[in-house]
């Protein structure tokens, strides 16, 4: 379980984030909206600990675990996975070679044994199977020259192999047309497993038509405006941020 | 490291004229510092040299006196100069086994964690830590296997020094012919003074059936600071020759200057890989070597090929352009490079291809890496001559930085006079970037996992040059180099 508690953050003492209490219980898919600007990817990156936003003031637990008190590393460890909005390229590193890296380290963390290239390489087929994936990428450079497609399916195939308890999709429609997001909300789906838990960041609703949440928070002004089931964001889509923010700014005392 | 090395070269030379005073004293071989006639004349004498070595290296040596030291190069940050050459003892035969730790259990224990760091084999740590051998290693049995085996086959390789007594035709027909020691400063100095190094000849037709390495890497101690070495492969002959280690070598010289000479006939091949990692001196800049080192290959047959590949990332200053002279029609020249300075050192280093003849090629890939105050310069000259019709260059030369008080200068010059030449030059500067980092610390691996797997990738072209076992050491030595390089 993901616990958020009054969390304040803020980059280059801009509050970006203004008070955000959201809890996430074992095994949910909960969807955040919101229009640009509000602080959904900020949100995002604070989970995930980039250090160039500073938590002013609140709390974040997984499982009880204070996350804020771990590096980014040690997160991810302990079972935060953050799939990009813009998947870093890394030139001259195999897709192959950084996911092995990546699985040992957290397995290491995990105290379980380093899987070898061969068991690594089972794995891999295990899970390209479970997803209908393409492995060919993976002999690639890490997102060196992919289509935005395939930087999504690739984060998607990562975030499988990792096996985390918490995921953050950051943005994961942007940039890719709907056979893309078809196959990349398939990958999630087969991914919901009835104990792992999904934080689905989007500016569309479209995403949600194949990615169904159980709960969709509206983050305006970095806080959560309102809080709804799946029907919440046919509303949006049909109604527009605009009657909400101007809820909130009224809520705000602005 | 020796603490010994961490030293200027003035407190380094007062140091030994107090251990050793004006040394006399035929066990311990030392010559004093300083260098005129008489030295010279004194190294001949000490390696019984013939009368024409020793004309040679005095006609070296007063060129040498008119010569000045070079001061083109870009080493922008602190001031080593002047480099008081009469405060350098030019001769110092390997150290008796008194001198050295009679076991693994005497040396700093900080050498040996690097060692099991770079996965260097256990039976070679004691050798490359200065254990006399004997106790540990019979290095003169592996040594006689080897050379056996070669000579199976007719290829010599063997110290110059016993080159000169055991083949003085092979030796005098092609010492200095690539380098001429009027060549520039340094090689002019190595060639009054050189000590030792390592002479290959490869008959015609022969492919070395060994890779030139490990034997070399054991028996190379104690050879660094004046090194002379000379390969010769006749028609059709092929080798592969690597010097240096990983493994960072006790030494207390402070000036290295070497000159190594290639030469390929017809259809032969020459491989010459080096890492290097001499000691970088610590993080504020006191001490370290200044690597002045002048290599050179002559492509002198058709079709033949001569390879560089060199990892650098030891020693304060480089100065260093492995080159090649692509005479023979249709032959090939390439250069692949590593060059990484942490801290304050400098580095200025690339290479010169000079095309004569007709369809030669030449590649040259270069990767710098800067991090600390480490100042990097890939300088590099590519030449086509009037007669060398469908001459090709392809050239790449890549930097990285990491953090923002390093520096990484190119200064690529090509000229060209044969209209039919290609001559390409792609180059990239980069900034390992904290995204990338954030990017494999958010799938669970560590800061200074992330960057030593950046690095790797950024240099990946070059380590595939390298021969299989020194690929790994070399892929770990870059990540030992970097190490404290990122918060």
């Amino acid at each position: 379980m993901l616990q958020i508690t009054n969390l304040h953050a803020s980059v280059e003492g801009n509050e970006i984030l203004r008070g955000i209490d959201l809890t996430i219980p074992s095994g949910e898919v909960h969807s955040i909206m919101g229009p640009n600007g509000s602080g959904k990817s900020t949100l995002a990156r604070v989970l995930a600990g980039e250090e160039t936003y500073d938590v002013t003031e609140g709390s974040i637990t997984l499982d009880g675990e204070d996350l804020l008190d771990m590096d980014p590393d040690e997160r991810a460890c302990e079972g935060l996975f953050m799939a990009f909005q813009y998947p870093v390229e890394i030139p001259g590193v195999s897709t192959k070679y950084f996911l092995r890296a990546a699985v040992n380290a957290v397995r290491a963390h995990r105290e379980l044994d380093e899987l070898d290239a061969y068991e690594f390489l089972q794995l891999v087929k295990e899970k390209a199977n479970a997803l209908e994936l393409d492995t060919s990428l993976l002999d690639r450079s890490v997102n060196e020259g992919f289509s935005g497609g395939e930087k999504k399916r690739a984060e998607i195939f990562q975030l499988a192999m990792l096996d985390p308890k918490m995921c953050v999709l950051d943005e994961t429609d942007s940039g890719l047309d709907i056979d893309a997001l078809k196959v990349v909300a398939d990958g999630v789906n087969a991914l919901r497993d009835g104990s792992r838990s999904f934080l689905v960041i989007t500016h569309y609703q479209r995403l949600l038509n194949f990615i169904v949440p159980d709960v969709v928070h509206v983050l305006v002004n970095g806080r959560i405006a309102r809080t709804g089931g799946k029907e919440l964001a046919q509303q949006l889509e049909a109604e527009g941020y605009a009657g909400i923010e101007a809820g909130s700014k009224v809520a705000n005392g602005a | 490291m020796a603490n010994d090395s961490n030293q200027t070269l003035d407190a380094w030379a007062e140091q030994n004229d107090y251990k050793w005073g004006f040394v006399t004293d035929i066990e311990s071989e030392t010559l004093p510092p300083g260098l005129d006639e008489d030295v010279v004349r004194a190294i001949s004498a000490r390696k019984k040299e013939p009368q024409w070595l020793l004309e040679w290296r005095l006609k070296a040596y007063r060129h040498w006196l008119t010569m000045d030291e070079p001061d083109w190069a870009h080493f922008p940050d602190h001031d080593w100069r002047p480099i008081d050459y009469n405060g350098i003892s030019y001769y110092s035969a390997p150290k008796s086994d008194d001198d050295r730790p009679k076991s693994l259990d005497e040396v700093d224990p900080k050498l040996l964690e690097t060692y099991e760091k770079l996965g260097i084999p256990l039976e070679e740590r004691a050798a490359l830590a200065g254990v006399a051998v004997d106790a540990v290693f019979d290095s003169v049995s592996v040594a006689t296997t080897y050379r056996e085996k070669l000579a199976e086959v007719g290829v010599i390789f063997c110290p110059i020094s016993e080159a000169v007594h055991d083949h003085p035709e092979l030796v005098q027909q092609y010492l200095g012919r690539i380098v001429p020691p009027n060549d520039n400063f340094f090689a002019a100095l190595n060639s009054a003074v050189f000590t030792d190094g390592s002479f290959v000849f490869i008959p015609k037709g022969v492919t070395c059936p060994m890779e030139l390495s490990t034997y070399f890497r054991i028996n190379s101690l104690n050879t660094g600071q004046f090194e002379r070495t000379l390969i010769v492969a006749e028609e059709g002959a092929s080798v592969s020759y690597l010097e240096g280690c990983t493994a960072p070598m006790r030494d207390e010289n402070q000036l290295h200057a070497a000159v190594v000479e290639l030469i390929a006939l017809d259809d032969a091949s020459i491989k010459y890989s080096t890492i290097q990692n001499w000691y970088p001196g610590d993080e504020n800049g006191k001490g370290g070597i200044y690597n002045f080192v002048t290599k050179r290959g002559l492509c002198e047959g058709d079709r033949s090929h001569i390879s560089w590949t060199q990892v650098e990332t030891g020693s304060a200053i480089t100065w260093k352009y492995p080159s090649c002279i692509l005479k023979g029609d249709d032959s090939i020249g390439e250069f692949y490079s590593v060059a990484l300075t942490n801290n304050r050192q400098q580095a200025d280093t690339g290479t010169k291809m000079v095309h004569l003849g007709r369809n030669t090629s030449s590649n040259i890939v270069s990767k710098g890496i800067s991090a600390g105050h480490g100042q990097n310069t890939y300088r590099g000259q590519v030449k086509i001559r009037p007669k060398a019709t469908n001459a090709r260059n392809y050239t790449q030369c890549d930097s990285m930085l990491m953090g923002d008080r390093c520096g990484a200068h190119t200064f690529p010059y090509i000229e060209a006079d044969n209209d039919t030449a290609v001559v390409e030059h792609e180059a990239s500067t980069s900034k390992i970037g904290e995204d990338q980092i954030f990017y494999c610390n958010q799938r669970g691996i560590s800061s200074e996992d992330a960057v030593s797997m950046i690095v790797n990738g950024f240099c990946r072209e070059v380590l595939a040059e390298l021969p299989m076992e020194f690929a790994v050491e070399a892929k770990k030595l870059l990540e030992v180099s970097l190490e404290g390089s990122v918060g």
